[in-house]
């Protein structure tokens, strides 16, 4: 079963394959976000106590959920490149930071927006606040490392050791963040825990879901590919590769 | 060295490694007092940045102390694995054939003896000298006592990824800090309970998971760091 999947382990097999099905989700991210918008920026009813303003979600929830999900995807590539010695692992990993620090600066920044009129402040010592700003912290670490190693192999390996020591350590920070901020302060965020949503509002929210999900995956695989033309640079395919379409 | 002597067993590797960093450390003792004089330096900013009230610094004493801990600590980081990389042991203590994650444990514990036990011991004195009572003290003391293994052995896994690297103090710095957050919310939070008179029971069993945790599992990832960092 699983030799289905060693073929792409391969970088050249990879890249091709990369190169085939990142327009495609390209295309399926984009209708997703029309889909998305138009039902919440425009057909979703305002809402009653917020009123347009709770429209941001569209933007913050999915960035919030994608910064803990790139984490693990990282994590995991990386674990895949440490202990089996796959390539491919090494350069997931390596590409997933950036776009998972930039989603936790997006679920920041659009959090703050919302909170400057709803909460009359652009930041509070929230547990939630707090722990994604410190994943922030934890991407902005592992880009520090990748880029300090120079030798590429070097960087991954290490780079995926401080991956998986920050998946052991996100539950403890998180937690200890929650327990922290509940003896400071009575919960400021019980407007967060509304019982149900319009299913007017929710279909356009997981579309936006769906939307970003993909979105990732097609910039994924197009970092990716560059990732991997810059490791394999010294290989003939690559060479093939570039001199080819240089002389097309 | 008493390799020789102590024979191949690991637990005789273990003890030289601890005797060699403890023997070091004493030879450059001005090394391990340049930490203690920038904890003192920092915990006598405050003041001078806060205004002399002396209630505002009593609340704020220990978490001043916490912080300037912290900070101390990430400077002397480096230090776990530098100058071994430099002449070159290190690569040698990787190749031995004793478990490399038990030598970076007693690299670790060798790194909390000789730069947080003299903290914990300038840091009790000069917060005594500030009027800290006996109650808070004694609170701020234990949790810097059962968190401050974290600390090292954290940073040890740290310096670890880092060992050879350019700039790397201020990089160690980024990595560390995030993972101290716990340790500083628990140890914070154990002296104001105690400032208070609340029980602080919990937040010492918490800090005492926390080290037992990381007792028990960063010694094999910062032996993974280090074949990833040695190759």
């Amino acid at each position: 079963m699983f030799d289905r999947f060693h073929k792409y382990a391969s970088p050249p097999y990879f890249h091709a394959f990369a190169r085939r099905l990142s327009p495609w989700l390209f295309g399926l991210s984009a209708v997703l976000f029309v889909v998305g918008l138009v039902g919440g920026l425009v057909l979703a009813p305002a809402d009653y106590q917020q009123g347009d303003s709770f429209r941001i979600i569209y933007i913050h929830v999915p960035s919030a959920w994608l910064s803990m999900f790139v984490y693990m995807v990282m994590a995991s590539a990386g674990a895949v490149g440490l202990i089996w010695k796959v390539k491919m692992g090494d350069i997931i990993a390596r590409a997933c930071a950036p776009l998972g620090a930039s989603f936790t600066f997006l679920a920041l920044a659009t959090g703050s927006l919302w909170g400057k009129p709803m909460w009359g402040t652009w930041w509070v010592w929230d547990a939630r606040l707090t722990s994604e700003l410190i994943l922030l912290f934890l991407y902005l670490g592992y880009l520090a490392l990748q880029s300090a190693i120079e030798d590429r192999r070097a960087a991954a390996r290490a780079g995926a050791v401080l991956a998986i020591v920050g998946v052991v350590n996100i539950p403890i920070i998180h937690y200890s963040v929650e327990w922290w901020s509940t003896l400071h302060q009575g919960p400021t965020v019980t407007k967060f825990d509304t019982p149900s949503i319009a299913t007017s509002m929710l279909i356009p929210l997981l579309a936006m879901t769906l939307a970003f999900k993909t979105l990732f995956a097609a910039v994924l695989l197009v970092r990716t590919r560059c990732e991997i033309l810059e490791f394999e640079q010294h290989t003939t395919w690559v060479r093939e590769l570039t001199l080819g379409a240089e002389s097309r | 060295m008493s390799a020789a002597a102590a024979g191949g067993s690991a637990l005789g590797a273990a003890r030289a490694v601890f005797a060699r960093d403890l023997t070091r450390a004493w030879r450059r003792r001005s090394e391990i007092l340049q930490p203690l004089v920038f904890f003192a330096i920092t915990v006598y900013l405050f003041p001078l940045a806060i205004g002399p009230s002396e209630q505002t610094l009593r609340v704020l004493l220990p978490s001043i102390c916490w912080v300037a801990v912290l900070l101390s600590m990430s400077l002397t980081l480096p230090e776990v694995f530098a100058a071994d990389h430099a002449d070159g042991s290190l690569e040698l203590l990787a190749l031995s054939p004793q478990p490399l994650a038990l030598l970076a444990l007693m690299k670790a514990g060798a790194h909390w003896l000789t730069s947080a036990a003299p903290l914990l011991v300038l840091g009790g004195l000069l917060c005594a000298l500030f009027g800290l009572d006996a109650v808070t003290l004694r609170a701020l003391l234990l949790g810097l006592l059962l968190g401050s293994p974290v600390l090292s052995l954290i940073g040890a896994l740290a310096s670890a990824l880092t060992v050879g690297l350019r700039g790397g103090t201020l990089l160690l710095a980024l990595i560390t800090l995030p993972m101290y957050i716990p340790v500083l919310i628990f140890g914070t939070s154990a002296a104001r309970n105690a400032a208070l008179g609340l029980p602080v029971e919990a937040e010492m069993f918490l800090l005492s998971g926390l080290s037992v945790l990381a007792l028990t599992l960063t010694p094999w990832a910062t032996a993974a760091a280090l074949r990833a960092r040695l190759g």
